[in-house]
């Protein structure tokens, strides 16, 4: 894998500053500041019930942040009115974690569905982007099926065929690992990184999946759960061997104590 | 007599610690000594589940022993060892166990509170299953620490419920109303194929169980009405109560009974799962109004079908009653002209038209209960049920409200 790439601001993607987010009165993190740089495939990582499915959820525009702001390029997108947003809404693509197709649709009527409603292409145009856009899922000839007649990993393919459906420049993907076999579990890493390399998507995945996360991320922040609070930011791999935190370390080791970190090589 | 057996017990134990979970006649031939032959020919007896406190020295022992099974007797406890936990165990008694022996044991620990009691003399497996149930616990993933509840912060809790149900149902007939401005301004979209469906499924679909319901209730109406109304030779009147009840109260009200269990159950499931599978996330995602997109449809199809459906209910229910009429006496022609001599089409009006409000209730609340549901498989069945109640009660509210209005308009 690439090392971690450089983040200046003036290149981020996203940038997250002073975020806090609550549930109410319960805080689930607080103060978390870092920057997905373009073309980055970025894994947001912890442990179970940490907070990395609602930090997506902020980060879409589901949900509003406590205390803290979002820049999407740039611009606060937080600041910006729930009605205005949907001019950043329609450059992500979300995956959501079990696929979350609409279970009334076939394959085909849910990923052309987003395209009718936001572009004029005529049906024709509309079927062949379609079909493309399974093809690259690696499910030609599943247009007609319905969701529940495929299987868990295909739903959640189908499910990413869905969000890359208006060519979005930052795709989410929540747990696409979960829940799936090895071999479809690596299918996907393979297939998110060729996705990555030919489409130059920024890629921003939740994941706990340490064999994914070290097999695609190239940044990475971990969420602690014991402080509330990020742990670490940075490329997995370096945090594994040089993270001062030893939280990050455990977690990256697969719950293995280590010794205490060399320096972090410059 | 204790002593003697503790002597016995300590002789032993080396031999029989390793046995424990082996089948009962093995142990039996290992520390018993026992002949062989005896050992095949025997039944394993199930000797009762004992625990025995015993004094060594200054030292307090437990000495358990019989076979520790489910379903068994329940152990007998021997002596007493005021509140102290044993320091060692004697288990050379000890047959097969299964769950009750360990949660025997952590019972007792845990009523003691010790923070690390002794396990020594406990067969390796055992030893090993009260470790692990004595373990400390990690760090418990947080929600939140549970607060602890006193009656005020529960009435509290109760009211700021209500508080948060009232507008939630206010918030949502608001979305709801902007969203029927947005499609009576021709800027709301939704598929009409998932319309024609919906119209469908609620419409067509009901029929049959529409006219069982309303062909009974006529029935029942009638049959009723004319024992009451043949002891003053008037059983001719049966046309005009089963006509009036039917096309002012009964027609609308079963129907809109049916429709909540029916389509609001229906629209409450199918929306609760979608919110369960972050489907309605999507729409968001991808710009879609969950409001224009799933509400507004099955709003306007209920709309739509519930005045059909009425109308049909009625007519069903004043056949149920001519039947009756024709059985005890009443020609039907004669049954007809009665019914349609009563049956003005203001009569006829006033049930059209509540049926409107009560398809509105019956979407609002299947909607509302769908779209809050909670993100679980239950909160789904619990989303179901509170539909059902809420429109069903909403319904008679509101029919009761109607009558009243009626009344005193006087029609």
């Amino acid at each position: 894998m690439p090392g971690s790439t450089s983040h200046s601001p003036a290149k981020a993607k996203i940038a997250v500053r002073d975020l806090t987010m609550a549930y109410g009165s319960f805080v689930v993190m607080r103060d978390l500041n870092f920057e997905v740089a373009e073309k980055d495939i970025f894994v947001i990582m912890g442990g179970s019930g940490c907070g990395k499915s609602t930090l997506l959820r902020h980060l879409i525009g589901l949900r509003e942040p406590a205390k803290g702001s979002i820049l999407f390029e740039g611009e606060d997108f937080t600041a910006t009115p729930a009605a205005e947003r949907g001019r950043f809404i329609r450059r992500m693509g979300v995956m959501y974690q079990s696929g979350a197709l609409w279970s009334s649709l076939t394959l085909a009527e849910n990923i052309a569905m987003p395209l009718e409603e936001h572009t004029q292409l005529p049906p024709g145009t509309i079927r062949e982007l379609v079909s493309y856009k399974l093809a690259l899922v690696g499910l030609s000839g599943y247009e007609e099926y319905y969701p529940a007649q495929i299987s868990g990993g295909m739903n959640k393919r189908a499910g990413i065929a869905r969000a890359m459906a208006l060519d979005p420049d930052i795709l989410f993907l929540d747990e696409p690992g979960a829940g799936l076999d090895p071999l479809s579990s690596r299918r996907l890493d393979d297939l998110i990184l060729r996705l990555r390399d030919s489409l130059g998507s920024t890629i921003v995945i939740v994941t706990h999946e340490l064999a994914s996360i070290f097999a695609i991320a190239n940044h990475s922040i971990f969420l602690d759960t014991a402080t509330r609070a990020q742990g670490a930011t940075g490329n997995p791999a370096d945090l594994r061997d040089h993270s001062e935190n030893p939280a990050v370390r455990l977690f990256l080791h697969r719950g293995e104590e280590t010794e205490a970190p060399a320096p972090i090589r410059s | 007599m204790i002593a003697e057996r503790m002597r016995h017990n300590l002789q032993v134990s080396a031999t029989s610690t390793m046995m424990k979970i082996v089948p009962h006649w093995s142990w039996r031939l290992v520390s018993r000594d026992y002949p062989a032959i005896m050992c095949f020919m025997t039944a394993p007896e199930a000797t009762p589940p004992r625990a025995l406190w015993l004094r060594d020295g200054g030292r307090v022992l437990l000495d358990l022993s019989g076979e520790w099974r489910r379903g068994g007797t329940e152990p007998v406890i021997e002596g007493e060892a005021g509140d102290r936990l044993p320091e060692a165990y004697v288990t050379d008694g000890l047959g097969t166990f299964d769950s009750t022996l360990p949660a025997f044991l952590l019972a007792m620990i845990r009523r003691m509170e010790a923070a690390e009691p002794p396990l020594e003399g406990l067969p390796p497996n055992l030893h090993g299953l009260m470790e692990l149930a004595l373990a400390v616990p990690e760090e418990i993933e947080a929600r939140g620490e549970p607060e602890e509840s006193t009656p005020i912060k529960v009435l509290g809790a109760a009211s700021m419920n209500v508080w948060a149900g009232v507008r939630s149902i206010n918030e949502f007939t608001g979305q709801s109303m902007l969203s029927l401005g947005r499609f009576m301004a021709g800027r709301a979209r939704f598929r009409p194929r998932d319309f024609w469906m919906i119209v469908e499924d609620c419409g067509a679909k009901a029929l049959p169980i529409v006219s069982l319901i309303s062909f009974l209730i006529g029935l029942i109406l009638a049959f009723v009405g004319n024992v009451q109304l043949a002891n003053f030779g008037a059983s001719l009147y049966v046309a005009d109560l089963v006509g009036i009840a039917m096309v002012r109260e009964m027609g609308v009200v079963m129907t809109a009974i049916i429709m909540s269990g029916r389509t609001g159950a229906a629209f409450a499931a199918h929306l609760g799962s979608m919110k369960a599978n972050q489907e309605i996330d999507a729409l968001r995602t991808f710009g879609f109004d969950p409001f224009d997109f799933l509400v507004l449809p099955r709003m306007l199809a209920l709309v739509l079908m519930m005045p059909l459906l009425t109308v049909y209910s009625n007519i069903i229910g004043i056949l149920g009653g001519m039947l009756v009429g024709a059985a005890v006496g009443i020609p039907p022609i004669l049954y007809w002209n009665e019914t349609l001599s009563i049956v003005t089409l203001e009569n006829a009006f006033l049930g059209v038209f509540k049926s409107v409000f009560f398809g509105i209730v019956i979407a609002m609340c299947g909607c509302l209960q769908g779209m809050h549901a909670g993100n679980s498989s239950a909160a789904v069945g619990l989303a179901t049920t509170r539909a059902v109640v809420a429109s069903i009660s909403a319904i008679i509210v509101l029919d009761s409200a109607f009558a009243a209005i009626f009344t005193i308009l006087d029609i």
